[in-house]
């Protein structure tokens, strides 16, 4: 299995002292009409042999253009401009075409982001395999095959010889991850980039995925440079952290020490803002109330919560809001000729959800809990079962009963891009669903948007931009703002939080604990995120194919996790086992 | 996919007698009476003008006519041309003419097209994009008949390097240059689409993949890029078919080319009902295999794209 490649490469480099890649003072740019625009800002990192480093940022942050321009992959007109990518001490900067072409693949390899687009939907697997095998000379002809099964095989498709001529669109994200992690690993490259290789899957994928990463690159003596924005991720995953902030190095070292004590000020927010580490955060001010709380920057939800929690312990029992009673959902799937196959989608699933909590329904994508939602919201219909709505069926509502119930139970759908319209300003996104309900004159309509984009913490002059014109948490703010509009009791969340950038997703999930207690609100929290839905939720279902398995408060779940699969979930949560800020 | 190709050749019986039908119809609906337009300006003997009406049927109602035409048909006796040949016979030497220019009207199209347009998706904003995006405007907004004279003034005449007409048996080496004009419109949409689907697909995250894998930028361009664009390509070729079919009256007017343009616009002019529809009949056909056969590959292409249900 030894490359003579890379025995070559090893025997010449034998002391390990010597840095594997060292980035100085790295600068790059971007063409546009108006001149340069700068995206990465003096970079330094250095990695040595055998090592993982994790460079942690939001989005924007650079850490992905840092780790493209290493390999010449840098997007449109991105170009270096300063600065030096020492490879074993050859500047990859000063390389010709032709000689990086001879370290991609080969001495570096690279598992990208989104394991959906980068593999050509047109090529079978074996194909993409093999062309990278070939093109690295690792193995030519009959040989080339083998191997290919190999490293499938390896990246852990253990029927990679019979799926060899399957297409991409036939594998599971899981899966074409595994692919690109065998494509990446296929020559022993010394350096591995994996920049975010599973933010696009499952927790659960996700931690599977990385143990097996973890595992090849130990054995083969790779380096990893880990590109994340999650930082519970990048602690557990690597033993150093490089934290990247518009487009510059703010704080860089040994991970448990940054998390320990985080020094520059993003840092501490972004330590304090990991939703991974609430379920922690939330005890430690039990137990010694404020004294921590001071230096993060969102202290507040905790309060708030704990507030609430009292208020609600006091509380008599009320009667449920929302009451799903045996409901089930089967759809028909068409086959071959005639024939029809079923697909119970929600299988007998019953909860009840009291006025002004919050309720998350939790489980991998495929487990029915966003059909569960489709049912709540009258978007699907249900197949047997009944759901109750202030003691209301709602199957049977038609006309102007059904508007009634609608203005009363209001969805924020997971991707803020695809669910505002562009061609609508932000003012008349809000006020539309005034405009459908005929509520009040064109003049009241206006300042309730006022009253609302006030409510979501944007700025009234926000009213007259578009939504291309906005962030990821200012359109999940607008969406939300629309669904405040006609001041419903119930807001179904299916995935709003799961786009978004940590921090964003703090303000938000802040935002909606406000919102909540000014105003009454009833959540429907919708996820796949365990380490959220301890932020916010008082009781949890965890479903699993079209079932709820489990189901408790929020405290139950966390603590005392009845069901294998939902210990599971809970073990899969990235950086679950740091102890973080303290 | 049998299974597949065989409900496409299903459907093509609807099509077949619906396109008939309404052509034959049309014709029928044409004003002036073909007959007595044969005679010119001297009149003749009302018996003859209603022998001729009757041995070509004229002076039945429509509906029988039709009836009489397809009966006909499926005997393989397409009917007569007023001149007193057989259609079968004036098909047989149109429509392989027609079949050479189209045709190489076709590769012609197809690979200049796909050529210059990858080189210009390829180099989008550079100076050969640039040009190759003006003069495919110039090609798409001036009308054929401009260029067809231009090129036969240019080429034929002052270069002597073509023949400016082609000859009665019109052999390939003739057809070059009527091809190239035929092709014109829709060589420069096909480098449009081609350059517009390149410069996509090379800022398609599997582009960058198969960069990082190591593999040389030839390779990532054929292999990766230019395969993934030809799928819209390919569509449109076979849609294009048809007008290269309805372009080619106007081509082979210009270099005088005794092919099925030229036959079925004497035809519709004399209002001979057979003729029209037997060559019509056969261009449908044409057209309807031809997206058949664009839509298979399309699956061999895409293989996303499965004909299963």
């Amino acid at each position: 299995m030894s490359l003579p490649i890379v025995d070559a490469v090893n025997e010449q480099y034998d002391s390990s002292t010597e840095p594997l890649l060292q980035i100085r003072d790295l600068e790059v740019g971007f063409q546009t009409q108006r001149g340069i625009v700068p995206a990465v800002r003096g970079v330094d990192l250095t990695l040595y042999p055998g090592q993982t480093l994790a460079i942690v940022g939001e989005s924007g942050s650079g850490k992905s253009t840092t780790a493209q321009s290493i390999i010449d992959l840098l997007p449109g007109t991105g170009k270096v401009t300063g600065g030096q990518i020492l490879f074993e001490g050859r500047d990859l900067t000063t390389l010709s075409a032709r000689e990086i072409q001879e370290v991609r693949g080969n001495l570096i390899g690279y598992v990208p982001q989104d394991p959906m687009s980068n593999l050509n939907p047109v090529w079978s697997i074996g194909f993409q395999v093999e062309e990278a095998i070939k093109a690295n000379n690792i193995a030519q002809g009959k040989e080339a095959r083998l191997r290919t099964i190999q490293v499938l095989q390896e990246a852990g498709l253990s029927d990679a010889g019979d799926r060899l001529k399957q297409f991409p669109h036939q594998f599971s994200g899981g899966m074409r991850q595994r692919v690109l992690i065998g494509i990446g690993l296929s020559s022993r490259p010394k350096l591995l980039i994996a920049d975010e290789p599973t933010s696009a899957l499952d927790v659960t994928v996700q931690r599977q995925i990385l143990d097996h990463l973890a595992t090849l690159t130990r054995d083969y003596g790779t380096s990893v440079l880990f590109i994340t924005h999650d930082l519970g991720l990048a602690a557990e995953r690597a033993e150093q952290l490089v934290v990247m902030y518009q487009g510059k190095v703010v704080e860089s070292g040994p991970s448990q020490e940054i998390l320990a004590n985080p020094q520059h000020p993003y840092t501490q927010r972004l330590v304090a803002a990991a939703p991974s580490l609430a379920s922690r955060r939330i005890q430690a001010v039990k137990q010694n109330d404020s004294a921590d709380t001071e230096i993060f920057a969102k202290g507040a939800i905790d309060t708030t919560l704990l507030e609430r929690a009292a208020e609600r312990e006091h509380a008599a029992p009320a009667k449920d809001l929302i009451s799903v009673r045996n409901v089930s959902k089967v759809y028909r799937i068409r086959k071959q000729g005639f024939r029809t196959d079923e697909l119970k989608a929600v299988n007998d699933v019953s909860f009840g959800v009291q006025k002004g909590t919050t309720t998350a329904i939790v489980g991998e994508s495929g487990s029915g809990k966003s059909t569960v939602a489709k049912l709540l919201l009258q978007l699907e219909s249900i197949t047997s079962g009944t759901i109750e709505f202030d003691g209301q069926d709602i199957a049977g509502l038609r006309g102007s009963e059904l508007l009634k119930f609608r203005r009363r139970v209001q969805p924020v759908f997971q991707d803020p891009y695809g669910s505002l319209d562009p061609q609508y300003s932000v003012g008349n996104t809000i006020a539309e669903p005034l405009l459908a309900h005929k509520v009040g004159s064109a003049r009241e309509r206006q300042t309730r948007v006022l009253e609302l984009l006030d409510q979501v913490s944007l700025p009234a002059s926000t009213r007259y931009r578009y939504p291309s014109e906005l962030s990821g948490g200012q359109r999940q703010r607008i969406a939300i703002a629309r669904a405040l509009a006609l001041k419903p009791d119930v807001l179904v969340l299916d995935e709003a939080v799961s786009a978004l950038d940590v921090l964003v997703q703090g303000q938000i999930l802040n935002l909606l604990t406000e919102l909540q207690t000014e105003l009454g609100l009833t959540y429907l929290f919708i996820t796949h995120d365990l380490a959220v839905v301890r932020l916010v939720a008082d009781n949890v279902c965890v479903m699993r194919k079209g079932q709820i398995i489990e189901a408790a408060t929020t405290d139950e779940v966390f603590d005392n996790p009845r069901e294998t699969y939902t210990q599971d979930l809970l073990a899969a949560i990235p950086g679950g086992n740091f102890e973080f800020g303290r | 996919m049998l299974w597949y190709a065989g409900k496409r050749i299903l459907q093509m019986i609807p099509v077949f007698f619906g396109a008939t039908f309404l052509i034959y119809f049309m014709v029928f609906s044409l004003p002036g009476d073909p007959i007595a337009a044969l005679f010119g300006d001297r009149p003749p003997a009302p018996g003859v003008i209603a022998q001729i009406r009757a041995e070509y049927n004229l002076d039945k109602p429509f509906i029988v006519q039709y009836f009489l035409y397809i009966g006909g048909l499926f005997q393989g006796d397409l009917g007569t041309t007023y001149s007193g040949r057989p259609v079968s016979d004036v098909m047989a030497s149109a429509f392989p003419i027609t079949a050479r220019l189209a045709l190489l009207a076709l590769v012609f199209e197809a690979f200049a097209g796909i050529l210059v347009g990858l080189i210009a998706g390829l180099r989008k904003g550079k100076w050969f994009d640039a040009s190759a995006l003006v003069v495919s405007l110039l090609l798409i907004s001036v009308p054929t008949f401009v260029i067809g004279f231009v090129l036969q003034y240019v080429f034929g005449i002052q270069l002597g390097w073509f023949r400016p007409t082609v000859s009665g048996d019109a052999p390939w080496s003739e057809l070059v240059l009527p091809a190239i004009v035929l092709a014109s419109v829709s060589f420069a949409y096909i480098v449009r689409l081609t350059r517009a689907s390149v410069a996509d697909n090379l800022n398609a995250d599997f582009v960058r993949t198969a960069t990082a894998k190591g593999l040389s930028r030839r390779r990532v361009v054929t292999v990766h890029v230019l395969r993934n664009s030809l799928v819209p390509v390919v569509t449109y070729l076979g849609v294009d078919l048809g007008s290269l079919m309805v372009g080619a009256i106007v081509t082979e007017g210009i270099f005088n080319i005794n092919g099925v343009g030229g036959t079925v616009y004497r035809a519709v002019t004399l209002g001979e009902g057979p003729t029209v529809v037997s060559f019509i009949a056969v261009m449908v056909i044409v057209f309807v295999v031809a997206n058949l056969l664009v839509d298979l590959l399309y699956a061999a292409l895409d293989p996303r794209i499965r004909y299963a249900k």
